[in-house]
Protein backbone atom coordinates (compact mmCIF):
# COMPACT_ATOMS: atom_id res chain seq x y z
CA UNK A 1 0.00 0.00 0.00
CA UNK A 2 1.54 3.11 -1.20
CA UNK A 3 -0.84 5.72 0.37
CA UNK A 4 -2.98 5.94 3.28
CA UNK A 5 -6.08 7.67 2.95
CA UNK A 6 -5.76 10.93 5.23
CA UNK A 7 -7.67 9.77 8.52
CA UNK A 8 -7.10 6.53 8.07
CA UNK A 9 -4.34 5.24 10.70
CA UNK A 10 -2.69 3.30 8.40
CA UNK A 11 -1.85 -0.67 7.90
CA UNK A 12 -3.79 -3.67 7.19
CA UNK A 13 -5.93 -3.21 4.05
CA UNK A 14 -9.22 -2.21 5.22
CA UNK A 15 -11.92 -5.28 5.33
CA UNK A 16 -14.19 -5.85 3.35
CA UNK A 17 -16.84 -6.15 5.88
CA UNK A 18 -15.81 -4.83 9.14
CA UNK A 19 -16.82 -6.51 11.92
CA UNK A 20 -19.03 -5.04 14.40
CA UNK A 21 -19.91 -5.69 18.39
CA UNK A 22 -22.29 -4.43 20.97
CA UNK A 23 -21.09 -2.49 23.32
CA UNK A 24 -23.55 -2.58 25.86
CA UNK A 25 -22.67 -6.44 25.56
CA UNK A 26 -18.82 -6.22 25.75
CA UNK A 27 -19.30 -4.10 29.02
CA UNK A 28 -20.64 -7.19 30.82
CA UNK A 29 -16.80 -8.43 30.51
CA UNK A 30 -15.89 -5.18 32.38
CA UNK A 31 -15.75 -5.67 36.14
CA UNK A 32 -15.62 -2.19 37.18
CA UNK A 33 -18.37 -1.13 34.73
CA UNK A 34 -21.07 -3.05 35.90
CA UNK A 35 -23.04 -0.40 37.15
CA UNK A 36 -23.22 -0.51 41.33
CA UNK A 37 -26.99 0.08 42.88
CA UNK A 38 -28.48 2.20 40.24
CA UNK A 39 -25.49 4.86 40.57
CA UNK A 40 -24.62 6.36 36.92
CA UNK A 41 -21.36 5.68 36.04
CA UNK A 42 -19.91 6.61 33.03
CA UNK A 43 -16.40 6.60 32.55
CA UNK A 44 -15.36 8.83 29.63
CA UNK A 45 -11.36 8.75 30.45
CA UNK A 46 -9.81 5.79 28.09
CA UNK A 47 -7.28 7.89 27.00
CA UNK A 48 -6.04 8.73 30.54
CA UNK A 49 -6.27 4.73 31.05
CA UNK A 50 -8.72 1.65 29.62
CA UNK A 51 -10.83 -0.53 32.00
CA UNK A 52 -9.93 -3.73 32.15
CA UNK A 53 -11.62 -7.26 30.79
CA UNK A 54 -12.36 -10.24 33.19
CA UNK A 55 -9.98 -12.16 31.01
CA UNK A 56 -6.67 -9.39 31.87
CA UNK A 57 -7.54 -9.64 35.75
CA UNK A 58 -7.86 -13.60 35.36
CA UNK A 59 -4.59 -13.76 33.31
CA UNK A 60 -2.55 -12.05 35.49
CA UNK A 61 -4.42 -13.63 38.95
CA UNK A 62 -3.41 -16.92 37.15
CA UNK A 63 0.14 -16.05 37.06
CA UNK A 64 0.48 -15.04 40.43
CA UNK A 65 -1.99 -18.27 41.88
CA UNK A 66 -0.31 -20.71 39.84
CA UNK A 67 2.99 -20.01 37.78
CA UNK A 68 4.42 -17.42 39.68
CA UNK A 69 8.50 -17.05 39.36
CA UNK A 70 10.92 -15.47 37.71
CA UNK A 71 12.03 -16.19 33.92
CA UNK A 72 14.70 -17.13 31.96
CA UNK A 73 16.33 -18.59 34.86
CA UNK A 74 15.09 -21.23 36.87
CA UNK A 75 15.56 -24.61 35.51
CA UNK A 76 12.59 -25.72 36.78
CA UNK A 77 9.31 -26.79 35.45
CA UNK A 78 7.15 -23.29 36.52
CA UNK A 79 10.03 -20.78 36.13
CA UNK A 80 9.92 -22.23 32.53
CA UNK A 81 5.76 -22.14 32.20
CA UNK A 82 6.33 -18.30 33.37
CA UNK A 83 9.11 -18.00 30.68
CA UNK A 84 6.76 -19.53 27.98
CA UNK A 85 4.05 -16.82 29.11
CA UNK A 86 6.16 -13.73 28.99
CA UNK A 87 7.26 -14.71 25.66
CA UNK A 88 3.67 -15.78 24.19
CA UNK A 89 2.57 -12.36 25.33
CA UNK A 90 5.46 -10.38 23.16
CA UNK A 91 4.66 -12.63 19.98
CA UNK A 92 1.35 -11.72 20.42
CA UNK A 93 2.38 -8.16 20.60
CA UNK A 94 4.10 -8.76 17.67
CA UNK A 95 1.70 -10.24 14.81
CA UNK A 96 -0.93 -7.31 16.69
CA UNK A 97 1.74 -4.94 15.06
CA UNK A 98 2.53 -7.19 12.24
CA UNK A 99 6.21 -7.02 13.29
CA UNK A 100 8.75 -8.99 11.50
CA UNK A 101 9.56 -11.05 14.78
CA UNK A 102 9.09 -11.00 18.33
CA UNK A 103 13.17 -9.84 18.71
CA UNK A 104 11.65 -6.20 17.61
CA UNK A 105 9.23 -5.86 20.35
CA UNK A 106 11.07 -4.88 23.94
CA UNK A 107 8.95 -4.33 26.49
CA UNK A 108 9.33 -0.87 28.63
CA UNK A 109 7.57 0.05 31.52
CA UNK A 110 5.53 2.04 29.59
CA UNK A 111 5.10 4.63 26.18
CA UNK A 112 7.17 6.88 27.82
CA UNK A 113 9.94 4.93 29.04
CA UNK A 114 9.91 3.33 25.36
CA UNK A 115 10.43 6.92 24.08
CA UNK A 116 13.04 7.91 26.40
CA UNK A 117 14.82 4.50 25.88
CA UNK A 118 14.88 5.73 22.23
CA UNK A 119 16.61 9.34 22.87
CA UNK A 120 18.62 7.77 25.44
CA UNK A 121 20.30 4.51 23.73
CA UNK A 122 19.25 5.79 19.72
CA UNK A 123 19.78 9.29 20.08
CA UNK A 124 22.94 9.99 22.13
CA UNK A 125 24.37 7.07 20.16
CA UNK A 126 23.54 8.37 16.62
CA UNK A 127 22.67 11.85 16.59
CA UNK A 128 25.76 14.42 16.73
CA UNK A 129 26.21 18.44 17.83
CA UNK A 130 24.29 20.12 14.88
CA UNK A 131 22.19 17.76 14.26
CA UNK A 132 18.01 18.21 14.29
CA UNK A 133 15.45 16.18 15.37
CA UNK A 134 11.81 17.36 14.25
CA UNK A 135 8.84 17.21 16.33
CA UNK A 136 5.73 18.27 15.89
CA UNK A 137 3.56 20.94 18.16
CA UNK A 138 0.94 18.27 19.08
CA UNK A 139 2.95 16.13 20.84
CA UNK A 140 2.48 14.37 24.46
CA UNK A 141 4.70 15.86 27.10
CA UNK A 142 6.53 12.07 26.49
CA UNK A 143 7.62 12.97 23.08
CA UNK A 144 8.56 16.21 23.33
CA UNK A 145 10.65 16.50 26.99
CA UNK A 146 13.32 13.61 26.39
CA UNK A 147 14.09 14.73 22.89
CA UNK A 148 14.67 18.79 25.41
CA UNK A 149 16.82 16.78 27.65
CA UNK A 150 18.97 15.35 24.58
CA UNK A 151 18.90 18.30 22.80
CA UNK A 152 20.21 20.11 25.94
CA UNK A 153 22.80 17.30 26.21
CA UNK A 154 23.74 16.75 22.31
CA UNK A 155 23.46 20.28 21.29
CA UNK A 156 20.63 19.27 19.09
CA UNK A 157 18.37 21.85 17.33
CA UNK A 158 14.63 20.99 18.01
CA UNK A 159 12.08 21.73 14.93
CA UNK A 160 8.30 21.58 15.05
CA UNK A 161 5.66 20.62 12.65
CA UNK A 162 3.46 23.43 13.49
CA UNK A 163 -0.49 22.76 13.52
CA UNK A 164 -3.33 24.51 11.98
CA UNK A 165 -6.08 25.91 13.91
CA UNK A 166 -8.36 22.88 13.04
CA UNK A 167 -5.54 20.52 14.82
CA UNK A 168 -4.26 19.11 12.00
CA UNK A 169 -0.43 19.01 11.31
CA UNK A 170 0.20 21.39 8.33
CA UNK A 171 2.17 19.26 6.37
CA UNK A 172 3.33 21.37 3.84
CA UNK A 173 6.10 22.79 5.93
CA UNK A 174 7.75 19.43 6.80
CA UNK A 175 10.08 18.95 3.19
CA UNK A 176 11.36 22.24 4.64
CA UNK A 177 11.95 21.26 8.24
CA UNK A 178 14.36 18.23 6.08
CA UNK A 179 15.62 20.00 3.15
CA UNK A 180 18.99 21.20 4.88
CA UNK A 181 19.73 17.43 5.14
CA UNK A 182 20.54 17.97 9.43
CA UNK A 183 17.19 16.51 10.10
CA UNK A 184 17.86 12.79 11.67
CA UNK A 185 15.17 12.39 13.52
CA UNK A 186 11.54 12.75 12.97
CA UNK A 187 8.93 11.94 16.35
CA UNK A 188 5.33 12.15 15.57
CA UNK A 189 2.53 11.36 17.74
CA UNK A 190 -0.24 8.52 15.52
CA UNK A 191 -2.91 10.12 17.28
CA UNK A 192 -3.46 13.16 19.32
CA UNK A 193 -4.48 12.21 22.65
CA UNK A 194 -6.13 15.97 22.90
CA UNK A 195 -7.33 16.45 19.35
CA UNK A 196 -8.06 12.79 18.33
CA UNK A 197 -6.50 13.79 14.94
CA UNK A 198 -5.25 10.67 12.82
CA UNK A 199 -1.81 11.92 11.87
CA UNK A 200 -0.54 10.76 7.94
CA UNK A 201 2.28 8.23 9.61
CA UNK A 202 3.13 6.59 6.46
CA UNK A 203 3.53 9.95 4.33
CA UNK A 204 5.28 11.29 7.22
CA UNK A 205 8.02 8.42 7.13
CA UNK A 206 7.87 8.70 3.34
CA UNK A 207 9.26 11.91 3.31
CA UNK A 208 11.29 11.60 6.67
CA UNK A 209 13.28 8.38 4.87
CA UNK A 210 13.95 10.52 1.93
CA UNK A 211 15.64 13.03 3.74
CA UNK A 212 17.68 10.12 5.68
CA UNK A 213 15.93 10.74 8.80
CA UNK A 214 14.52 7.74 10.61
CA UNK A 215 11.16 8.11 12.57
CA UNK A 216 9.57 7.45 15.97
CA UNK A 217 6.06 6.92 16.76
CA UNK A 218 4.18 7.46 19.74
CA UNK A 219 1.42 4.93 19.47
CA UNK A 220 0.03 5.44 22.31
CA UNK A 221 -3.47 6.41 21.19
CA UNK A 222 -3.62 4.57 18.09
CA UNK A 223 -2.21 0.72 18.57
CA UNK A 224 -5.26 0.41 21.58
CA UNK A 225 -8.14 1.44 19.06
CA UNK A 226 -7.39 0.68 15.84
CA UNK A 227 -4.99 -1.79 13.37
CA UNK A 228 -1.62 -0.93 13.23
CA UNK A 229 1.06 -2.55 10.79
CA UNK A 230 4.38 -1.05 11.15
CA UNK A 231 5.37 -2.73 8.16
CA UNK A 232 2.93 -0.90 6.32
CA UNK A 233 3.56 2.43 8.00
CA UNK A 234 7.32 1.97 7.98
CA UNK A 235 8.39 3.83 11.24
CA UNK A 236 11.50 2.60 12.27
CA UNK A 237 10.58 3.09 16.07
CA UNK A 238 6.88 2.58 17.72
CA UNK A 239 6.18 3.50 21.23
CA UNK A 240 2.59 2.39 23.08
CA UNK A 241 1.38 1.17 26.79
CA UNK A 242 -0.25 -1.93 28.10
CA UNK A 243 -2.63 -0.19 30.23
CA UNK A 244 -4.45 2.41 27.32
CA UNK A 245 -5.08 -1.33 25.91
CA UNK A 246 -7.42 -3.00 27.69
CA UNK A 247 -3.99 -4.31 29.99
CA UNK A 248 -2.67 -3.58 32.65
CA UNK A 249 0.07 -0.53 33.71
CA UNK A 250 3.65 -0.86 34.30
CA UNK A 251 3.84 -2.40 30.68
CA UNK A 252 4.67 -0.80 27.46
CA UNK A 253 6.19 -1.80 24.49
CA UNK A 254 8.60 -0.22 21.85
CA UNK A 255 8.74 -1.65 18.69
CA UNK A 256 12.19 -1.15 16.47
CA UNK A 257 13.56 -2.50 13.48
CA UNK A 258 15.69 -5.20 14.00
CA UNK A 259 18.82 -3.61 12.47
CA UNK A 260 18.64 -0.23 14.88
CA UNK A 261 17.84 -2.42 17.80
CA UNK A 262 21.13 -4.73 17.01
CA UNK A 263 23.32 -1.88 15.96
CA UNK A 264 22.56 0.54 19.13
CA UNK A 265 23.75 0.35 22.47
CA UNK A 266 21.45 -1.02 25.46
CA UNK A 267 19.92 1.83 27.65
CA UNK A 268 19.38 0.16 31.23
CA UNK A 269 22.43 -2.19 31.92
CA UNK A 270 21.97 -4.78 35.02
CA UNK A 271 20.68 -8.32 34.85
CA UNK A 272 19.53 -10.92 31.85
CA UNK A 273 20.32 -7.74 29.48
CA UNK A 274 24.11 -9.54 29.34
CA UNK A 275 25.75 -12.59 27.76
CA UNK A 276 28.77 -12.02 29.51
CA UNK A 277 30.37 -10.16 32.21
CA UNK A 278 33.40 -9.46 33.48
CA UNK A 279 34.57 -6.92 36.22
CA UNK A 280 35.41 -4.34 33.82
CA UNK A 281 33.14 -5.06 30.54
CA UNK A 282 30.56 -7.21 29.04
CA UNK A 283 28.95 -8.28 26.31
CA UNK A 284 25.36 -7.64 25.45
CA UNK A 285 22.24 -10.47 25.25
CA UNK A 286 20.93 -11.04 21.86
CA UNK A 287 17.69 -9.26 21.18
CA UNK A 288 15.23 -8.30 22.89
CA UNK A 289 16.87 -9.17 26.04
CA UNK A 290 19.75 -6.84 25.38
CA UNK A 291 17.30 -4.01 26.14
CA UNK A 292 15.08 -5.72 29.49
CA UNK A 293 17.97 -5.30 32.22
CA UNK A 294 16.31 -6.42 35.72
CA UNK A 295 12.91 -8.60 36.73
CA UNK A 296 10.64 -7.35 34.19
CA UNK A 297 6.75 -6.57 34.79
CA UNK A 298 5.87 -10.34 34.59
CA UNK A 299 2.24 -10.57 34.96
CA UNK A 300 1.87 -7.90 33.52
CA UNK A 301 2.89 -8.52 30.20
CA UNK A 302 0.57 -11.68 31.15
CA UNK A 303 -2.05 -9.76 31.10
CA UNK A 304 -0.88 -7.63 28.02
CA UNK A 305 -1.35 -10.87 26.59
CA UNK A 306 -4.52 -11.63 27.03
CA UNK A 307 -5.41 -7.61 26.21
CA UNK A 308 -4.15 -8.47 22.75
CA UNK A 309 -5.95 -11.52 23.01
CA UNK A 310 -9.34 -9.39 23.55
CA UNK A 311 -8.96 -6.81 21.47
CA UNK A 312 -8.69 -9.33 18.30
CA UNK A 313 -11.51 -11.03 18.96
CA UNK A 314 -13.35 -7.89 19.02
CA UNK A 315 -11.42 -6.66 15.64
CA UNK A 316 -9.73 -3.66 16.33
CA UNK A 317 -10.87 -2.42 12.83
CA UNK A 318 -14.35 -2.79 14.71
CA UNK A 319 -13.12 -1.14 17.61
CA UNK A 320 -12.05 1.97 15.49
CA UNK A 321 -15.50 2.04 13.86
CA UNK A 322 -17.11 1.88 17.02
CA UNK A 323 -15.12 4.74 18.76
CA UNK A 324 -14.99 6.75 15.57
CA UNK A 325 -19.02 7.00 15.21
CA UNK A 326 -19.17 7.48 19.03
CA UNK A 327 -16.83 10.82 18.77
CA UNK A 328 -19.29 11.52 15.98
CA UNK A 329 -21.98 11.30 17.97
CA UNK A 330 -20.62 13.20 21.09
CA UNK A 331 -19.41 16.04 18.13
CA UNK A 332 -23.43 16.32 16.98
CA UNK A 333 -24.68 16.46 20.88
CA UNK A 334 -21.96 18.86 21.70
CA UNK A 335 -22.93 21.37 19.10
CA UNK A 336 -26.36 21.63 20.92
CA UNK A 337 -25.07 23.47 23.44
CA UNK A 338 -24.84 27.07 23.29
CA UNK A 339 -21.02 29.02 23.66
CA UNK A 340 -18.98 25.53 23.39
CA UNK A 341 -16.12 24.83 20.90
CA UNK A 342 -15.15 21.70 19.65
CA UNK A 343 -11.29 21.28 19.61
CA UNK A 344 -9.58 19.51 16.57
CA UNK A 345 -10.45 18.48 13.01
CA UNK A 346 -14.36 16.86 11.50
CA UNK A 347 -15.30 13.56 12.51
CA UNK A 348 -13.99 11.76 10.00
CA UNK A 349 -10.57 12.78 10.36
CA UNK A 350 -10.43 11.14 14.04
CA UNK A 351 -10.17 8.56 16.25
CA UNK A 352 -12.11 8.63 19.62
CA UNK A 353 -11.91 11.48 21.66
CA UNK A 354 -13.49 14.79 21.61
CA UNK A 355 -11.77 18.26 24.05
CA UNK A 356 -13.97 20.98 23.92
CA UNK A 357 -13.91 24.04 26.31
CA UNK A 358 -17.09 25.68 27.10
CA UNK A 359 -17.51 29.67 27.62
CA UNK A 360 -14.85 30.79 29.89
CA UNK A 361 -15.78 28.06 32.14
CA UNK A 362 -12.67 26.69 33.84
CA UNK A 363 -12.27 22.55 32.50
CA UNK A 364 -11.67 22.05 36.72
CA UNK A 365 -15.11 23.11 37.26
CA UNK A 366 -16.90 21.80 34.47
CA UNK A 367 -15.30 18.30 35.48
CA UNK A 368 -16.53 18.84 39.20
CA UNK A 369 -19.92 19.48 37.72
CA UNK A 370 -19.89 15.97 35.48
CA UNK A 371 -18.31 13.93 38.55
CA UNK A 372 -21.38 14.86 40.53
CA UNK A 373 -23.03 13.52 37.92
CA UNK A 374 -21.51 10.49 38.04
CA UNK A 375 -19.68 11.12 34.66
CA UNK A 376 -15.62 10.94 34.45
CA UNK A 377 -13.97 13.19 31.89
CA UNK A 378 -10.69 14.74 32.03
CA UNK A 379 -9.66 18.49 32.67
CA UNK A 380 -6.36 20.72 31.80
CA UNK A 381 -3.91 20.39 29.23
CA UNK A 382 -3.96 16.77 29.21
CA UNK A 383 0.15 16.78 28.68
CA UNK A 384 0.09 18.74 26.25
CA UNK A 385 0.88 22.15 27.02
CA UNK A 386 2.09 23.02 23.82
CA UNK A 387 -0.54 22.38 21.81
CA UNK A 388 -3.30 24.44 24.40
CA UNK A 389 -0.91 27.24 23.99
CA UNK A 390 -0.88 27.07 20.38
CA UNK A 391 -5.00 27.08 20.62
CA UNK A 392 -4.62 29.83 23.02
CA UNK A 393 -6.29 28.07 25.83
CA UNK A 394 -4.87 26.97 29.16
CA UNK A 395 -7.05 24.20 29.25
CA UNK A 396 -9.48 21.72 28.08
CA UNK A 397 -12.25 19.25 28.85
CA UNK A 398 -11.91 15.24 27.21
CA UNK A 399 -14.16 12.68 26.66
CA UNK A 400 -12.77 9.79 25.05
CA UNK A 401 -14.20 6.30 24.33
CA UNK A 402 -13.07 2.64 23.80
CA UNK A 403 -14.79 -0.78 23.32
CA UNK A 404 -17.28 -0.32 26.40
CA UNK A 405 -18.00 3.54 25.66
CA UNK A 406 -21.97 3.94 25.19
CA UNK A 407 -24.14 6.85 23.90
CA UNK A 408 -25.99 7.27 27.11
CA UNK A 409 -22.79 8.25 28.54
CA UNK A 410 -22.55 10.78 25.94
CA UNK A 411 -25.92 11.75 26.50
CA UNK A 412 -25.27 11.54 30.49
CA UNK A 413 -22.06 14.07 29.68
CA UNK A 414 -24.61 16.70 27.64
CA UNK A 415 -26.68 16.65 30.61
CA UNK A 416 -24.33 17.89 33.06
CA UNK A 417 -22.61 20.46 30.65
CA UNK A 418 -25.62 22.16 30.73
CA UNK A 419 -26.14 22.07 34.39
CA UNK A 420 -22.22 23.24 34.52
CA UNK A 421 -23.58 26.14 32.09
CA UNK A 422 -26.25 27.37 34.07
CA UNK A 423 -23.98 27.42 37.31
CA UNK A 424 -21.14 29.08 36.06
CA UNK A 425 -23.53 31.86 33.85
CA UNK A 426 -21.82 34.79 34.63
CA UNK B 1 -25.63 14.69 50.19
CA UNK B 2 -22.31 14.58 47.30
CA UNK B 3 -23.73 16.89 44.87
CA UNK B 4 -21.88 19.89 43.34
CA UNK B 5 -23.92 21.95 45.43
CA UNK B 6 -21.70 20.65 48.19
CA UNK B 7 -18.92 22.76 46.35
CA UNK B 8 -20.16 25.31 44.96
CA UNK B 9 -21.85 26.94 47.74
CA UNK B 10 -23.08 30.45 47.00
CA UNK B 11 -20.43 32.26 48.47
CA UNK B 12 -17.69 30.55 46.53
CA UNK B 13 -19.70 31.59 43.17
CA UNK B 14 -20.71 34.93 44.38
CA UNK B 15 -16.93 35.52 44.52
CA UNK B 16 -16.35 33.83 41.52
CA UNK B 17 -18.74 35.61 39.34
CA UNK B 18 -17.86 39.27 41.30
CA UNK B 19 -14.36 39.25 42.50
CA UNK B 20 -12.72 41.33 44.80
CA UNK B 21 -9.32 42.97 44.66
CA UNK B 22 -9.57 41.83 40.64
CA UNK B 23 -7.10 43.65 38.68
CA UNK B 24 -3.30 44.77 38.92
CA UNK B 25 -1.15 47.38 40.22
CA UNK B 26 0.72 49.84 38.72
CA UNK B 27 4.83 49.88 40.32
CA UNK B 28 3.40 47.70 42.93
CA UNK B 29 6.13 46.94 45.67
CA UNK B 30 5.79 43.24 45.79
CA UNK B 31 4.60 41.12 42.75
CA UNK B 32 4.55 37.18 42.51
CA UNK B 33 3.21 34.89 39.92
CA UNK B 34 2.73 30.76 40.57
CA UNK B 35 1.41 28.30 39.00
CA UNK B 36 -0.65 25.05 39.19
CA UNK B 37 1.04 22.83 36.86
CA UNK B 38 -1.67 20.20 37.32
CA UNK B 39 -4.09 22.73 35.55
CA UNK B 40 -1.94 25.08 34.08
CA UNK B 41 -3.86 27.97 36.47
CA UNK B 42 -2.10 30.93 36.70
CA UNK B 43 -2.49 33.37 40.01
CA UNK B 44 -0.36 37.14 40.15
CA UNK B 45 -0.56 38.78 43.30
CA UNK B 46 0.12 42.41 43.26
CA UNK B 47 0.84 44.14 46.58
CA UNK B 48 1.07 47.81 47.59
CA UNK B 49 2.73 47.86 51.42
CA UNK B 50 2.74 51.01 53.25
CA UNK B 51 3.98 51.24 57.13
CA UNK B 52 4.03 47.49 57.35
CA UNK B 53 0.43 46.99 56.09
CA UNK B 54 -0.82 45.65 52.63
CA UNK B 55 -2.43 49.03 51.54
CA UNK B 56 -3.91 47.66 48.68
CA UNK B 57 -3.71 43.77 46.92
CA UNK B 58 -4.89 42.94 43.27
CA UNK B 59 -4.89 39.33 41.93
CA UNK B 60 -4.88 38.17 38.32
CA UNK B 61 -4.59 35.55 36.05
CA UNK B 62 -6.75 32.44 35.36
CA UNK B 63 -8.12 29.60 37.10
CA UNK B 64 -10.79 27.70 38.21
CA UNK B 65 -13.98 28.89 40.73
CA UNK B 66 -12.10 27.83 43.71
CA UNK B 67 -8.73 29.21 42.92
CA UNK B 68 -10.57 32.26 41.96
CA UNK B 69 -12.64 32.52 44.56
CA UNK B 70 -10.16 31.84 47.15
CA UNK B 71 -7.81 34.44 45.72
CA UNK B 72 -10.80 37.12 46.16
CA UNK B 73 -10.86 35.79 49.33
CA UNK B 74 -8.26 35.71 50.55
CA UNK B 75 -7.29 39.45 49.13
CA UNK B 76 -10.47 40.59 50.58
CA UNK B 77 -9.60 39.41 54.52
CA UNK B 78 -5.77 40.68 53.89
CA UNK B 79 -6.05 44.20 52.55
CA UNK B 80 -5.25 46.58 55.46
CA UNK B 81 -3.99 43.33 57.08
CA UNK B 82 -0.23 44.08 58.64
CA UNK B 83 2.36 42.20 56.68
CA UNK B 84 3.51 40.15 59.70
CA UNK B 85 -0.09 39.49 60.37
CA UNK B 86 -1.17 38.01 56.66
CA UNK B 87 2.27 35.96 56.88
CA UNK B 88 0.50 33.74 59.46
CA UNK B 89 -2.81 33.02 57.20
CA UNK B 90 -2.42 28.97 57.26
CA UNK B 91 -4.37 26.75 54.71
CA UNK B 92 -6.78 25.54 57.41
CA UNK B 93 -7.36 29.55 57.38
CA UNK B 94 -8.49 29.35 53.68
CA UNK B 95 -10.18 26.38 54.00
CA UNK B 96 -12.54 27.64 56.41
CA UNK B 97 -12.94 30.95 54.51
CA UNK B 98 -14.13 28.64 51.66
CA UNK B 99 -16.16 26.49 53.67
CA UNK B 100 -16.41 23.34 51.42
CA UNK B 101 -14.30 19.90 51.82
CA UNK B 102 -12.13 19.23 48.30
CA UNK B 103 -10.46 16.69 47.58
CA UNK B 104 -6.66 16.42 47.03
CA UNK B 105 -6.66 17.98 43.23
CA UNK B 106 -9.01 20.50 44.07
CA UNK B 107 -6.94 20.94 47.02
CA UNK B 108 -4.49 22.37 45.26
CA UNK B 109 -6.54 24.53 43.17
CA UNK B 110 -8.21 26.45 46.38
CA UNK B 111 -4.13 26.80 48.39
CA UNK B 112 -2.54 28.79 44.78
CA UNK B 113 -3.61 31.64 46.35
CA UNK B 114 -2.05 31.44 49.52
CA UNK B 115 1.41 29.78 48.20
CA UNK B 116 1.08 32.95 46.05
CA UNK B 117 0.96 35.29 49.35
CA UNK B 118 3.08 33.57 51.03
CA UNK B 119 6.11 33.11 48.20
CA UNK B 120 5.65 36.97 47.61
CA UNK B 121 5.32 38.13 51.17
CA UNK B 122 8.83 36.23 52.66
CA UNK B 123 10.43 36.88 49.30
CA UNK B 124 10.46 40.41 50.34
CA UNK B 125 13.84 40.75 51.72
CA UNK B 126 15.24 43.53 49.82
CA UNK B 127 12.27 45.72 50.52
CA UNK B 128 13.06 48.87 51.74
CA UNK B 129 11.81 49.48 55.08
CA UNK B 130 11.70 46.04 56.24
CA UNK B 131 14.22 46.24 59.16
CA UNK B 132 12.32 49.17 60.66
CA UNK B 133 8.67 47.36 61.16
CA UNK B 134 10.00 44.70 63.11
Amino acid sequence: MSHVMRGQPGGAAPAALPRTFDPAVVRADFPLLRRPQGKPFAYLDSAATSQKPESVLAAMDHHYRHCNANIHRGIYAMAEEATAAYEDSRRRVAQLVNARSPREIVFTRNSTEALNLVAHAYGRWALQPGDAVVLTEMEHHSNLVPWQMLAREKGLELRFVPMTGSGELDLDALPGLLADGRAKLVGVVHISNVLGTVNPAAEIARLAHAAGAVVVLDASQSVPHCPVDVRALGCDFMAFTGHKMLGPTGIGVLWARRELLEAMPPFLGGGEMIREVHLTESKWNELPWKFEAGTMPIAEAVGLGAAVDYLERLGLDAVFAHDRALAAYAIERLREIPDLTVLGPAADRRGGVVAFTLADIHPHDIATVLDAEGVAVRAGHHCAMPLHEKLGIPASTRASFHCYSLEAEVDAMIAGLRRARSIFAR
Amino acid sequence: MSGWEEIYRENILEHYRHPRNHGTIEQPDITYEDANPLCGDVLRMDFKVRDGRIERVRFSGHGCSISQASASMLCERIEGMPLEEAKTISREDVLEMLGIELGPVRLKCALLALKTMKAGLYGLGGWPGEDEER
